[in-house]
């Protein structure tokens, strides 16, 4: 029975809160609305059985019950009219005709669309659109995003309420951004996505490397953007990316916890049927030649995953995509990796001549100095190697990362051929 | 409609060289900026600052008033000016915004004002 409801909860609520925010104009009343109809639910339920379409009947009575909160509040002209401070685009309008409620709470799919919109507006940091998507799309509650980003509830509460505050007190309004300003608006977005599932699969801090709600919540909001956006090209590519990165999760721990490098994982382990649907997703992009940054981050990945080992690997192809990657999205992390990838291609020394010029850039970076004790150490530059690690150690928060950096440094060899001790 | 203060930023060592030609084309590009704002009905007020060292601060306790010199953020940097503009919404903002900071080649800060 709970576990009914909370499912029909995770499914609906995001959905239901969309078209709320539409209809009431405010996020809190529409939080509220869809909160009470979960509590009637979880009253009604038990005594008179699941209804035959649970979704449906949350979103009736969400609607009923904002429509009589909308009624009551009607005839208390100060309180309505503060109630509509979020702005509804067109046509503008201070408040609803109340014979057109019924029509207003319609569910339109493009009122999901709106609220993801307004999650990911670029005026909110990006701690507060993630923590936004993640509270109203997604569904979770305060605690679960806290404590999914390590913040305490307080925190997290005072996040996402300022977060409300700025979008309403600046008069933000509810729509999906015009053909000129989506690119960009939809990059922000998907950005986004791909930082809650970023920290789902590498927990900045913490002891367990991976958090599996955050990856899962990630690729389903994902999947929802690809359906209410199919001919967006760069959503398809993020799916693509998410679902190929997730395949490879059962393989990158070992049973204690340590992280398992990509070039040492055991493939066999990769999930098949990600792999599958992530190649079809790339196949789908390829086909309509519209690229992005996150179509040839996808790419990339399938390259990964097609090889059965790593030593298959098609580095030469991997390079290219790094190299168009690079020219529509110059960026520092992306010259690193690519940087790695010339490690694989034309050997350590090549490689670090790429880190060079990047090296004040990502000074602050783990990976960035993971990945140049790692070249430092196979060029039998022993005594950089090991400053190299201690620098990544110092700067990684998260304990399975930490072990795995401690091993590796334990493994340079100095230049007398013995392996040297650590600390 | 709502109204937003558009402030522009900058170093508070900035100095205007008003014989440099970089002066001659934001001041052309600050005039088109406020034409349109004016010919689009979006400009309420709008006024460039003198130097925040020429600031004094004022307070009152319980009546007894007491001033001090310079300005009440002890910050390197300072507003230079400002435009209190009405759009219809935050991203009709946000855009005003955007062509003021290529006008006057500097950040600028977009704050709503209270009230309808």
């Amino acid at each position: 029975m709970n576990d009914d409801l909370a499912a029909v909860f995770r499914r609906e609520a995001g959905r239901c809160t969309a078209t709320m925010i539409r209809v009431l104009g405010d996020i809190d009343l529409a939080e509220d609305a869809v909160a009470e109809a979960f509590v009637i639910a979880a009253q009604r339920w038990p005594v008179d059985g699941v209804p035959a379409n649970p979704g449906a009947w949350i979103t009736t009575t969400a609607r009923n019950r904002a429509i009589d909160r909308l009624r009551r509040e009607a005839t208390r002209t100060d309180r309505y009219v503060a109630a509509f401070r979020l702005d509804d685009a067109e046509p503008r309008r201070s408040h609803p005709d109340l014979a057109d409620l019924d029509a207003l709470v319609d569910v339109v799919p493009d009122d999901q669309l709106r609220l993801l919109f307004l999650c990911c507006h670029p005026a909110l940091s990006a701690d507060a659109q993630t923590a936004l998507t993640l509270r109203l799309l997604g569904g979770l509650d305060v605690g679960e995003i806290a404590r999914a980003f390590l913040v305490s509830e307080a925190t997290m509460n005072k996040r996402i309420g300022r977060a409300k505050a700025k979008l309403r007190d600046n008069h933000a309004s509810y729509r999906i951004p015009e053909a000129r300003e989506l690119p960009d608006r939809l990059h922000v977005v998907l950005t986004a996505i791909s930082l809650i599932f970023t920290e789902g699969h590498t927990a900045t801090s913490g002891s367990d490397l991976t958090r599996v709600d955050l990856s899962a919540e990630a690729v389903r909001l994902g999947r929802s953007v690809c359906a209410l956006m199919p001919d967006e090209f760069e959503a398809i590519g993020l799916l693509a990316l998410m679902l190929l990165t997730d395949a490879r999760r059962p393989a990158r721990t070992a049973p204690d916890g340590t992280m398992i490098r990509l070039s040492e994982q055991d493939r066999s382990r990769w999930d098949p049927s990600l792999i599958a649907e992530g190649h079809e997703l790339v196949r789908t992009c390829l086909r309509r030649n519209r690229p992005g940054p996150f179509q040839f981050q996808a790419a990339i990945a399938a390259v990964h995953a097609d090889a059965a080992s790593a030593d298959e690997t098609d580095w030469r192809q991997i390079v290219a995509l790094y190299d168009q990657l690079l020219a529509c999205r110059p960026d520092a992390v992306v010259a690193l990796n690519r940087a790695i990838a010339v490690g694989e291609l034309a050997g350590p020394l090549a490689a670090l001549a790429e880190l060079e010029p990047i090296g004040n850039e990502l000074d602050g970076y783990q990976p960035f100095h993971a990945s140049r004790a790692d070249l430092l150490a196979r060029s039998g530059r022993s005594v950089e190697a090991t400053a190299a690690y201690d620098r990544a150690i110092e700067l990684t928060a998260n304990e399975a990362e930490r072990a795995f950096l401690l091993a590796r440094r334990s493994t340079v060899v100095g230049p007398e051929g013995e392996i040297r001790r650590v600390r | 409609m709502a109204q937003y203060l558009l402030s522009v930023w900058h170093d508070d060592d900035y100095v205007v060289d008003f014989s440099g030609d970089d002066v001659e084309r934001m001041v052309a590009q600050v005039d088109r900026f406020n034409t349109d704002l004016q010919t689009s009905g979006a400009w309420v007020f709008a006024g460039g600052l003198h130097p925040a060292s020429s600031a004094t601060v004022v307070r009152s306790n319980d009546g007894a008033v007491s001033m001090t010199d310079g300005p009440y953020a002890e910050s390197k940097e300072q507003m230079g000016g400002f435009w209190v503009i009405e759009a219809a919404d935050l991203d009709a903002a946000l855009d005003w915004a955007g062509r003021a900071a290529t006008a006057c080649e500097g950040p600028v800060e977009v704050r709503p004002l209270q009230g309808e």
